[in-house]
């Protein structure tokens, strides 16, 4: 995930100043709506997603079906939002997994040094050999494919920056002097890290998990856009994309909408997240 | 010249795990090709034999390093399904690929270098406030996303550009670089905001050094004292970052490859992860992991090379 670490430095780089905050509503606002939906999606009268009438196929947006329908007479608005739910369910829990394994290894490797950051380190730099998308391809290729595989998967992709923060933060607290004052009144390794260390380490992780929620949620898009992610009934927006792309002459709004929904999404997940990176790193907050 | 040894050494280590992982995520993984190739009616004894035919009943290690030995004497083994070698089906799309990348960097860069150049003359000018924006647009364009996007303005709605297909160099530059030009934009457009960053940081950097402001005193004009004083002392992150993302390009390559129905090295992988053909994705997904960390290894090379404080800094990271 190395060239995702870059994209991380360069969406912080790129974020917006301090003085846009009151712009902040908008991509909060968006972000709180889609979750919304996404949790009562069961319980606001919404067609069946998977329910085709070919009669009605390829409807452009009207007042009966609000988005429109796709190629097979589905109702577009009740699939962008169950497609919010699986990219949700993907993009929290994933980089979640990634980071209660990869910030275990970070927090070891950090605080003991020594032989085990060096195979810690070893771990990370050969996972990182691989680029990202092929070794999540090849897992879900053979794991099968299905939300919980989907998640395994892209969640050990998240498990090398994970541990890169989580061994970069301890490495800085574990100097520290209220560290040193545990070890002097005998606290065990185990009672520094969980009590001293871990509490410190929280608020950069949830930072970096924000930015990871968007990557994650645009590596599932693509697996699902190659057929290799969500199987498929289930509505995905990457999914979504590539059937639209079918009749991107006759019916474009089938790959436009969910692109659409899919872009502010990732954007306003980019931006919020970079604001409270800001907030969190009193370093960056004074640039 | 111990750091370079080092660097070897740590090179042949990262290769040998990769190619293990590879070979252990390949094999492990549920997905038998013995019942791909016979189909679901094939008898348990057909498929023990087939099994036997390919060599799979063996121990996986045992496998693994005679899969090694060939592969370093440049034999990846044959396709189960076409029964074409892998070495020569990879080589056969890797120019197509090639051209790809090497064409969406010179996109990202032919815009990047410029844009970072014309932002660090007025910092938190209209310029630079308007390209800071733009960038963060494109980075939460995902390429699949954009692909799409592209096809619908150029070749449905303005129809300049094929949609699909690859035209070979061999049947007329002008027609290939048609088929290549959506999707090398598609990964150019969104790696460029991610140079930018770096080479407008660095720039900044550079600019606050006293030869620049000796140059300025000098009565050099603003585009000579960027152009020819501080863009080359300032391209070392740059550089590094060209070689990082390569293994973002491979994955985008794979998703716009499958977009624009080009014979690369990510459709062949793409194709054979559908059709379970081990050999062949063991194979690919090796000769991508490889070529990336080799990648990667000539970068760092280059950037000691170009810097020689990094010789001695690298080693605490």
């Amino acid at each position: 995930m190395s060239a995702s670490a870059a994209k991380v430095a360069a969406i912080a780089a790129t974020g917006p100043r301090r003085r846009w905050r009151w712009a902040l509503a908008l991509p909060l606002g968006w972000l709180l709506l889609v979750v919304f939906l996404a949790i009562t999606a069961d319980w606001i009268g919404l067609p069946d997603p998977s329910a085709q009438e070919l009669i009605l196929r390829r409807k452009p947006p009207s007042a009966e079906f609000l988005l429109g329908t796709d190629n097979l007479g589905r109702d577009m608005l009740s699939r962008v939002i169950y497609g919010a739910r699986t990219s949700l369910i993907v993009g929290i829990c994933a980089p979640f997994l990634g980071f209660l394994v990869g910030g275990a290894i970070g927090m070891s490797a950090g605080y003991f040094r020594g032989k085990v950051d060096l195979l810690a380190v070893g771990f990370i730099d050969i996972l990182l050999a691989f680029p990202s998308l092929v070794l999540a391809l090849t897992f879900t290729a053979y794991l099968g494919q299905s939300l919980f595989n989907v998640t395994l998967a892209l969640g050990i992709l998240s498990i090398p920056a994970a541990a890169r923060v989580s061994r970069a933060n301890t490495l800085a607290w574990a100097n520290r002097d209220f560290v040193l004052a545990a070890r002097t009144v005998g606290a065990s390794d185990w009672r520094i890290l969980t009590r001293e260390i871990l509490p410190n380490l929280l608020p950069p992780m949830f930072a970096f998990w924000l930015v990871a929620i968007s990557v994650i949620i645009v590596a599932e898009g693509a697996l699902s856009f190659l057929g290799l992610g969500i199987p498929a009934p289930q509505p995905s927006w990457g999914g979504m994309i590539a059937d639209g792309r079918e009749a991107l002459d006759v019916a474009p709004h089938t790959a436009l909408i969910p692109a659409a929904v899919m872009f502010a999404t990732v954007l306003s997940l980019n931006f919020v997240g970079d604001m409270v990176r800001n907030m969190v790193d009193p370093r960056r907050s004074a640039l | 010249m111990p750091w370079l040894v080092r660097q070897l050494v740590r090179l042949v280590v990262v290769l040998f795990c990769v190619t293990l992982l590879t070979y252990t995520i390949v094999n492990i993984l549920p997905g038998d090709v013995a019942i791909v190739i016979l189909g679901n009616l094939a008898t348990p004894q057909d498929i023990a034999g087939l099994r036997a035919d390919l060599g799979l009943d063996r121990p996986m290690l045992v496998r693994y390093f005679d899969w090694l030995g060939s592969a370093l004497s440049g034999d990846l083994g044959r396709s189960y399904r076409s029964g074409e070698p892998v070495v020569q089906a990879i080589l056969d799309r890797l120019p197509v690929s090639l051209q790809l990348m090497v064409m969406a960097q010179l996109i990202a860069l032919g815009i990047a270098i410029p844009v970072a150049l014309l932002s660090v003359r007025r910092p938190g000018g209209l310029f630079d406030r308007i390209s800071a924006s733009a960038a963060f647009g494109f980075l939460a364009m995902p390429n699949f996303m954009l692909g799409i996007v592209l096809i619908y303005l150029f070749s449905v709605t303005f129809d300049l550009l094929p949609a699909t297909g690859f035209t070979p160099m061999s049947e007329g530059l002008w027609d290939n670089l048609e088929s290549m030009i959506l999707p090398s934009l598609t990964l150019g457009l969104i790696e460029w905001t991610v140079l930018m960053r770096v080479l407008r940081s660095d720039l900044l950097t550079t600019l606050k050094e006293d030869f620049i402001l000796l140059a300025r005193a000098k009565g050099l004009p603003q585009w000579r004292v960027l152009l020819q004083h501080a863009l080359r002392p300032s391209s070392f992150t740059l550089i590094t970052i060209l070689g990082l993302n390569i293994g973002g390009l491979i994955g985008g390559a794979v998703i716009v490859e499958q977009i624009f129905a080009l014979p690369g090295v990510g459709r062949l992988l793409l194709g054979g992860i559908f059709n379970r053909d081990l050999i062949l994705v063991q194979g690919t997904v090796a000769f991508i992991a490889v070529g990336f960390v080799v990648i990667n290894f000539l970068v760092d090379m280059l950037y000691a090379v170009l810097d020689p404080r990094v010789r001695h800094v690298r080693f605490r990271s």
